[in-house]
């Protein structure tokens, strides 16, 4: 399921939900983000999350397509806030069930990475400076590039891991 | 050709500008990139904008490269990199 919250969520909730969802899940791997008191190295006091409407949801759909194409997962859950978001608020909740680990570690983390530059949402921070809009990180981008090089799933004859 | 254009986040604060019809008179097929160029010409914060590599498009909600091709009625948008997880 991928949901946009306009407030807050309990990521612990939904985790639970997706554990008894399927008595075929062996292993659930979650990542969450949440809003924290600082960012390169300025303080920040609140955020708020704009979007594209109808374009962010299609993303989201499209990255989970991606990691259910890659990888035999029995659930996905993301959950993604948007508007103004508290100190502390949790951000972000990526869930993915599967039989075994490997395969919900892998799909977890393709799926934040994707998201983190492909999905139309844009961090504005309020700092005691006055509100800035939040840079991309290059080092976002080369995370999700190394999935396109196809070398980071379960094919044990694949060298190349990075 | 008609297309609509959005603007988001710093890119429509820097421009004051959420969405506006565009109306061109080519009827020579059009890339995103020509789109951009054109707005280039408008001067200003279009020129520093849209002269500048760090720009996201979309069309009709989906992801483009600036060499695809737009059609009549498409919904093109701008964007900065996205900073959402």
């Amino acid at each position: 399921m991928i949901r946009l919250s306009p407030g807050p969520f309990d990521p612990a909730e939904i985790e639970r939900q997706l554990r008894s969802s399927h008595s075929a899940i062996g292993a659930v791997v979650s990542f969450v983000g949440q809003m924290r008191d600082f960012n390169d190295d300025r303080p920040v006091t609140s955020m708020y999350l704009e979007h594209y409407p109808g374009m962010t949801e299609k993303a989201l759909a499209a990255i989970v397509a991606e990691a259910e194409a890659r990888w035999p997962l029995l659930g996905v859950e993301v959950v993604h806030r948007v508007g103004d978001i508290a100190l502390g608020d949790t951000i972000v909740l990526v869930a993915v069930a599967s039989r075994h680990r490997r395969e919900a570690f892998q799909a977890c983390e393709l799926i934040i990475d994707y998201l983190k530059t492909q999905a139309p949402f844009w961090k504005r921070e309020q700092t005691p400076e006055g509100a800035r809009w939040v840079e991309s990180r290059s080092q976002d981008e080369q995370a999700a590039a190394s999935w396109h090089e196809g070398c980071r799933t379960l094919d044990p004859t694949c060298s190349d891991h990075g | 050709m008609r297309l609509k254009v959005l603007y988001f986040a710093s890119v429509r604060e820097r421009l004051g500008c959420g969405e506006e019809p565009l109306e061109l008179a080519s009827n020579l097929p059009l890339r995103v990139a020509d789109v951009q160029a054109l707005l280039v010409q408008r001067g200003g914060a279009w020129a520093d904008i849209f002269g500048g590599t760090r720009l996201m498009a979309a069309v009709n909600e989906v992801l483009v490269k600036p060499d695809h091709h737009l059609m009549d009625g498409d919904v093109l948008a701008f964007f900065p990199p996205v900073t959402g997880g």
